[in-house]
């Protein structure tokens, strides 16, 4: 404390101040100053992230953009994208294999395409959510803003991507006959609620990947294991069709799972109800408030830990 | 949210009439440890990570978690009105200590109080290369935590700032086209227009021509009026003598002195060998 006895030859007056030996924390105190770096209560914390939407929304557009700003076609890439991959199984599987895995031809494919593009939804949320605190260090310890922002901008650029995706998905679901339907309204519902679950288990990868960088080369392992067990490529219900209903219901009930599901069964028009599992929509609607709420929360609880190391 | 911040200042204002002597912060008994994951053997070998994580639960030492002690024991008072430099050997833990005041890295012991949110001046790594210097200024000022008017309204102040469009239309072209002093000029310009309570600067001013080097230097005044307190890291000794009145001089993480500018300038001179 010895170095404050100095102060007194600065420009304002030199007269003796009555703070003069009182310990830093009753000093602190005394002028109202706040310990900084300090986690905020989980009200603060919102209405501080409520304060960044736009910095939160103008990111993530600005991810976006940046990805395709080298290329000639620019900004037509994002539908271009979606649209050669979706040929590329239309080719494999349609042309080449001619499978239908028990299903017609004219659901098989609109299914498949639908699958591959809500699950890479979610696969690509969490490999964003698991990069966003340890890809981003340079910013996070520049600047001072909720460490939020990071994971959930993250996941709105990946919802931004799937609509783009969308388009294509429609083209396909149209071409191999289902028309657009009261039933299409649906997709709103479910886009939202897997939004919500993306959002919240990113925000949980990027709590664990800040921890843990490893995790970045360990996820993609994890998520292809995922994406085969939820029946990206395969309808769940028909492969075991001879087993007992409740190992289908625990499969399909699993969160990537119920959303491929629910978006084939508003889009497609041969894919019907008998195609989900029970409890769908109450099941799907729990895992996105759990998994949002849970996630905001686990991240919250080490926000004044990460940019340190 | 304008009018409260306006509010405050008027009442600091009005404090400082008073000829009292207002801490804006507080640095007590302050440590900094930053942790390197795999530095001990030297090589991130595939034998030695995995030997480190069968390892686990042992103590960082023996996992081969290296700890660099950057910032040891540092406690000082700053207070409203002050201008303060930092100066330092390369590596004594200036940026560092910074960051720690701006409560963007959490300290290993003792604490940082603060009036406010201190901000450190620099955007750099919110801007993005591929996006048109427009964007950027908006991206930018979105990322300090300025609202969308308060950017419309300094929009055309920041453009005109950073002389980016003297030269014809740059402001809507990609920052990857732009020189690196005229990326500079941008990111100091936009960096430079909010206003701050705490304000600090990490060697901002050498960067561009010598022309944009002198509007900076007013601007930094200029900031300096409208924020309560502002650090300095910089190895100028001439733009510290310039701006600060008073100078912390940090040596291997500890604080070897503090005083008036002139008095520990002279010290350091001697000490480097001037």
């Amino acid at each position: 404390m010895s170095e404050t006895t100095h102060d007194g030859t600065v420009a304002l007056s030199a007269s003796v101040s009555p703070d003069e030996g009182l310990p830093a924390a009753q000093l602190a105190a005394k002028y109202g100053l706040a310990v900084s770096g300090a986690r905020p209560s989980l009200v603060e914390y919102v209405r501080q992230l409520w304060d960044r939407r736009h910095f939160i929304i103008a990111f993530s557009r600005a991810k976006l953009t940046a990805q395709y700003s080298q290329a000639k076609l620019g900004q037509l890439w994002q539908v271009a994208t979606p649209l050669l991959n979706a040929a590329v199984y239309f080719f494999i599987f349609g042309v080449i294999l001619n499978a239908g895995r028990g299903m017609s031809k004219d659901v098989y494919i609109p299914f498949l395409v639908t699958g591959v593009f809500v699950f890479t939804f979610t696969q690509s949320s969490v490999m964003a959510g698991v990069r966003a605190i340890s890809g981003n260090l340079g910013l996070v310890r520049a600047l001072h803003f909720p460490r939020a922002s990071l994971p959930i901008s993250f996941a709105l650029q990946q919802l931004q991507q799937l609509l783009f995706s969308m388009i294509v998905v429609f083209a396909v679901v149209i071409a191999f006959g289902s028309y657009p339907d009261l039933s299409w309204a649906l997709i709103v519902p479910v886009l939202v609620m897997q939004f919500l679950f993306n959002t919240g288990l990113s925000l949980i990868m990027a709590r664990a990947g800040a921890r843990t960088p490893d995790l970045a080369q360990l996820m993609p392992f994890v998520m292809r294991t995922w994406m085969y067990a939820s029946g990206v490529m395969f309808s769940i219900k028909i492969m075991l069709a001879d087993k007992p209903d409740w190992i289908a219901n625990v499969l399909q009930w699993n969160p990537a799972a119920i959303y491929m599901d629910l978006m084939r069964f508003s889009l497609i028009e041969g894919y019907g109800a008998e195609n989900l599992p029970d409890h769908v929509w109450a099941v799907a609607g729990a895992w996105a408030v759990l998994f949002a709420l849970g996630g905001f929360v686990y991240f919250w609880k080490a926000e004044e830990r990460y940019g340190r190391g | 949210m304008a009018e409260h911040i306006e509010d405050t200042i008027d009442d600091h204002l009005g404090d400082r009439a008073d000829g009292e002597r207002i801490p804006t912060v507080i640095a007590d008994e302050l440590h900094i440890v930053y942790r390197v994951n795999g530095a001990k053997t030297g090589k991130g070998s595939a034998t030695a990570a995995l030997s480190r994580m069968l390892r686990r639960g042992s103590d960082d030492a023996e996992r081969g978690v290296r700890k660099v002690h950057a910032v040891r024991g540092v406690s000082f008072v700053a207070y409203r009105g002050e201008a303060i430099g930092l100066i330092g050997s390369n590596g004594s833990g200036k940026s560092t200590l910074l960051r720690a005041i701006a409560g963007l890295l959490p300290a290993e012991k003792g604490k940082v109080y603060t009036d406010g949110q201190p901000s450190l001046l620099g955007v750099n790594a919110a801007l993005m290369n591929d996006l048109t210097g427009e964007r950027n200024v908006i991206l930018g000022g979105l990322a300090m935590g300025m609202s969308r008017e308060q950017i419309k309204e300094r929009y055309q102040e920041i453009v005109d700032f950073s002389g980016i469009n003297e030269k014809g239309d740059f402001i809507t072209l990609p920052m990857r086209t732009y020189s690196s002093g005229m990326a500079a000029r941008l990111r100091f310009s936009i960096a430079a227009a909010k206003d701050h309570d705490v304000l600090m600067i990490d060697e901002a001013l050498a960067t561009g021509d010598r022309k944009f080097q002198k509007r900076s230097e007013e601007r930094i005044r200029e900031l300096r009026k409208e924020a309560g307190t502002v650090f300095l890291v910089s190895h100028n000794n001439k733009s510290i003598r310039d701006t600060c009145d008073r100078v912390l001089w940090l040596e291997r993480g500890e604080l070897r002195m503090d005083g008036p500018t002139d008095e520990v300038l002279k010290e350091y001179e001697k000490f480097t060998g001037k």
